[in-house]
């Protein structure tokens, strides 16, 4: 079950994995490689079956086919495996001879715990980043934790992309851990005996420090390219070096470099010579080109790791992308800089400049110009939108794994109720809505008039209503028309009055305690840091809402200008079948597809039967039960045919529609994850909601009775009122 | 239609199901061999006179059948799917070669001599709708007569 390097020999790949198995063969070949041991596959089955886990995480698919997950799906249920195994003990057996291994070999030294799976990394694949490593762990229960953590990693939202890849099954995959010393290199990096780029070439990164931050993209590295025929430099580019990453008392930090440092170069020539006939002996050793990482300690080249190289995932594989989202800390420090200093209040500008233009008063000329103008700003947005905003999301998640490695929650979920209360455009603007409400509620006379006689209308209440329209009442509601626009918010207010106030859940107490319990775990050392992550956190989760309120107001600068444009050709008696529909061509506009209108689980009659949906499945995404009478959102303007006490159904909850959620019951959408909009919003009002489910908005009816099982995800239709 | 089909292969691959029988308020389980039709609108089955669960039909002609495809294992709340077929029981002539003979006799020809024998009665059940739940909670029906 436990190996040391020299007890591993090449029949024992699939018991060690690929890393352990691999650098084992390294050091038979007299290069040196760091004190380890491997954890062998059987130790992991042992764990996962002794404790059911392999049961729980069976039971975690059975809700839908991975093939029809969305990565954010994914990502959810990685995260509650590894929660899972977290918050699994070790199987007392299996803990005591760990324990030994550990203590025997390794002591209080710091060591680095690496995945070892089999398979991982053959000549025709190798996946870079798929499972974790951890640097600098130490003390036996730390170590402990760690190794469940990169078994965990085993099934990771990475690796679930790469399933069919990897062949990951839940009864049969498995892996091993490497457990090695730490080699605190000066200098470190990553070898490419061969590069992917051109196979004349071999190539060197480095950086200053523990290579984990040339890894994960923190730091940018020194970089040389090599003539593979006889090592010449070829070409070497320096790289603007402040950083180097260090161990910091229990794991790794960025630190800033010495000035010094920063303008030299990390290797010398004879280190770079060294490294091209080290890579030349690899593959030799492997019988083929290597990707290689190693550190050099005082004078001492030590190898890492050493695995084939690999053709890489063709460009156009949506996965790739996905995989950029998991961004670093740093990473993502960088990116809130730029989005909060610059994107969001050049996005401000933009819409407030766009507004500002009196349409009415262009030819259609400058009016045709000025729609085009709109039309590039918005698809400039929408690119910045994928490009930044959405990888900025992801400061929501690196929380959520940080907050449950470290607290250990029994929900692992709670990291989202510590954010909860963030200030958002969304919840001020169903503030203000609530409050116009309000007033209907007070004063019946005013309520009359808004439904019968808005000309009669008090001018105080007028002109709130007026402010409100001119902050909020764009079209990326949904409707084309400013006086529909108007008039369905005018029924919106007044069914909210009929309804009475419903409020957000008041968190305030137990954000506090939540805040305790966060950083009471933590070191006087550790405290700045898990501040830090927690406030990217906040902000994160702020504008992830927020930019999506700020895209609609550009959006509806670009419908503003259409909508005046299809006025002027009315006037001028143009025939309205043949001027724009303007829905399609904002839809054009934002790239968007209709979702298929027809599927497996859809009520269906022919000659010989009907087939009728009773119950669906989807993940249990805020607790609670609720019937009622579903109203689905089929297009946009249906978002104002909701009444009180409905159950909204639907593909995906925008922020710009939120504003309607305390009106309704129970909420069931199309679109997967803890972590959407309508997720957290249900959670925030307590309201039961069950989200990808499958097919939904084509399987359920407007009106049919539903009921919305938010604790397990089930959602029942009522087929005896069904026609 | 896959649900439909996968109906029909659940049916053809399955040989035994849950019988569920009542009288006057007793419910009643039993494991029968059984085969189907294959607009799976009949199912067929076989049983001694002297049985319970003939005698609860004999009083009260309703029935369910469960088919299923679980192997007992955790996999199943992912894998297995379960059928349940909802419908009415009536007697059949033992004809030789008659059709419904014939269809049982094809999938269990090991039970030749038991349903020959005069004590064992030949049933059918005239489905009238199943319930089919897959992935352990997803549920959808299947109604027969479409006019009901």
């Amino acid at each position: 079950m436990i190996f040391k390097l020299e007890q591993i020999n090449d029949r024992m790949k699939m018991l060690v994995g690929s890393k352990a198995s691999a650098l084992a063969e390294i050091s038979r070949n007299s290069l040196t490689v760091p004190k380890s041991i491997c954890i062998g596959v059987d130790a992991y089955e042992h764990f996962v079956k002794a404790t059911g886990l392999q049961g729980r995480i069976l039971m975690e698919f059975h809700r839908k086919d991975l093939s029809q997950m969305r990565w954010e799906e994914m990502w959810d249920a990685s995260l509650r495996i590894q929660h899972m195994f977290q918050t699994t003990e070790l199987p007392t057996t299996l803990q005591i001879e760990l324990t030994q291994a550990i203590e025997r070999d390794f002591g209080s030294r710091a060591v680095v715990i690496r995945s070892s799976a089999p398979g991982e990394d053959s000549q025709h694949t190798s996946f870079a980043g798929l499972h974790e490593s951890y640097v600098n762990i130490i003390g036996v229960e730390a170590i402990l934790e760690h190794i469940k953590l990169v078994w965990a990693s085993l099934w990771s939202d990475a690796a679930l992309l790469y399933r069919r890849e990897l062949n990951l099954q839940v009864k049969s995959s498995k892996m091993a851990v490497l457990v090695q010393e730490l080699i605190s290199g000066q200098v470190s990096g990553v070898l490419f005996s061969q590069s992917p780029m051109d196979n004349s070439q071999t190539v060197i990164e480095s950086v200053y420090g523990l290579n984990q931050a040339l890894v994960d993209g923190s730091i940018e590295p020194d970089r040389w390219i090599l003539s593979r025929k006889d090592g010449l430099i070829i070409s070497c580019k320096p790289a603007a070096k402040t950083k180097l990453m260090v161990p910091n008392s229990q794991g790794i930090k960025l630190s800033k470099l010495p000035s010094k440092k920063s303008k030299s170069y990390c290797l010398h020539q004879d280190q770079i010579k060294e490294l091209f006939c080290h890579g030349q002996k690899l593959e030799d050793i492997f019988q083929g080109p290597q990707d290689i990482e190693w550190t050099y300690k005082k004078r001492e080249l030590y190898t890492l790791q050493s695995r084939p190289i690999t053709i890489t995932a063709d460009k156009d594989d949506s996965r790739s992308w996905y995989m950029s989202l998991r961004r670093s800390f740093e990473n993502l420090q960088e990116l809130r800089k730029d989005i909060q200093n610059t994107l969001i209040p050049q996005m401000i500008r933009d819409a407030e400049m766009m507004s500002a233009i009196e349409l009415s008063c262009l030819s259609d000329k400058d009016l045709h110009k000025e729609i085009e103008r709109r039309k590039q700003i918005y698809r400039k947005w929408q690119d910045i939108y994928w490009e930044k905003f959405i990888p900025f999301a992801h400061g929501v998640r690196l929380f959520g794994q940080f907050y449950n490695k470290t607290v250990q929650p029994a929900n692992p979920y709670e990291f989202v109720d510590l954010l909860a209360n963030t200030p958002m455009q969304s919840t001020k603007r169903n503030e203000i809505m609530e409050e116009l409400a309000q007033n209907l509620r007070e004063d019946l006379t005013l309520a009359q008039n808004l439904k019968y006689h808005p000309e009669r209308l008090e001018e105080n209440f007028k002109r709130q209503l007026q402010e409100f329209f001119d902050c909020y009442g764009n079209h990326a509601w949904g409707l084309v028309d400013t006086t529909e626009n108007q008039g369905a918010i005018a029924n919106l207010l007044l069914e909210m009055a009929a309804t009475g106030p419903r409020k957000r859940m008041s968190k305030n107490k137990s954000v506090t305690s939540l805040e305790d319990k966060y950083f009471s775990v933590f070191s006087a050392d550790q405290q700045g840091y898990a501040r830090e992550i927690l406030d990217l956190a906040r902000v994160s989760y702020q504008l992830r809402d927020d930019d999506n309120i700020y895209l609609g107001k550009i959006e509806n600068a670009v419908v503003t200008a259409m909508q005046e444009s299809l006025r002027l050709a009315q006037n001028q008696g143009a025939d309205q079948k043949k001027c724009i529909n303007y829905e399609d061509m904002l839809a054009s506009l934002k790239k968007l597809k209709k979702a298929p209108r027809k599927g497996f689980l859809i009520s269906k009659a022919d000659t010989d039967y009907v087939l009728k949906t009773r119950q669906l499945l989807g993940q249990p995404a805020s607790g609670g039960i609720a019937t009622g009478t579903a109203r689905v959102i089929s297009e946009p303007r249906d978002v104002f045919k909701v009444k009180s006490g409905e159950i909204l159904v639907c593909d995906s909850i925008d922020p710009n529609m939120t504003f309607t959620i305390p009106l309704v019951a129970g909420i069931v959408e199309r679109r997967g994850g803890m972590l959407i909009h309508g997720a957290i919003i249900a959670r925030e009002y307590g309201i039961p909601c069950v989200t990808g489910v499958l097919e939904v908005t084509t399987v359920i009816q407007t009106g049919v009775s539903v009921i919305v099982d938010g604790y397990l995800g089930i959602v029942t239709i009522d087929n005896s009122q069904q026609k | 239609m896959d649900i439909k089909n996968n109906l029909q292969n659940l049916c053809n691959k399955q040989t035994l199901a849950v019988l569920c029988t009542h009288n006057k308020g007793g419910p009643y389980g039993s494991l029968v061999a059984f085969a189907n039709t294959d607009n799976l609108r009949e199912i067929v089955f076989a049983t001694l006179r002297t049985t319970r669960k003939y005698a609860n039909i004999d009083a009260d002609k309703h029935v369910a059948l469960l088919i299923d495809n679980r192997s007992n294992k955790t996999a199943d709340f992912r894998q297995a799917t379960a059928a349940t077929a909802i419908g009415y029981v009536r007697e059949i002539t033992k004809k030789k070669n008659s059709r419904y003979l014939r269809l049982y006799l094809k999938k269990h020809p090991h039970l030749k001599e038991f349903i020959e024998a005069p004590t064992c009665a030949l049933l059918c059940i005239v489905v009238d709708k199943y319930y089919i739940v897959n992935r352990f909670q997803q549920v959808v029906e299947l109604h027969l007569n479409k006019h009901k």
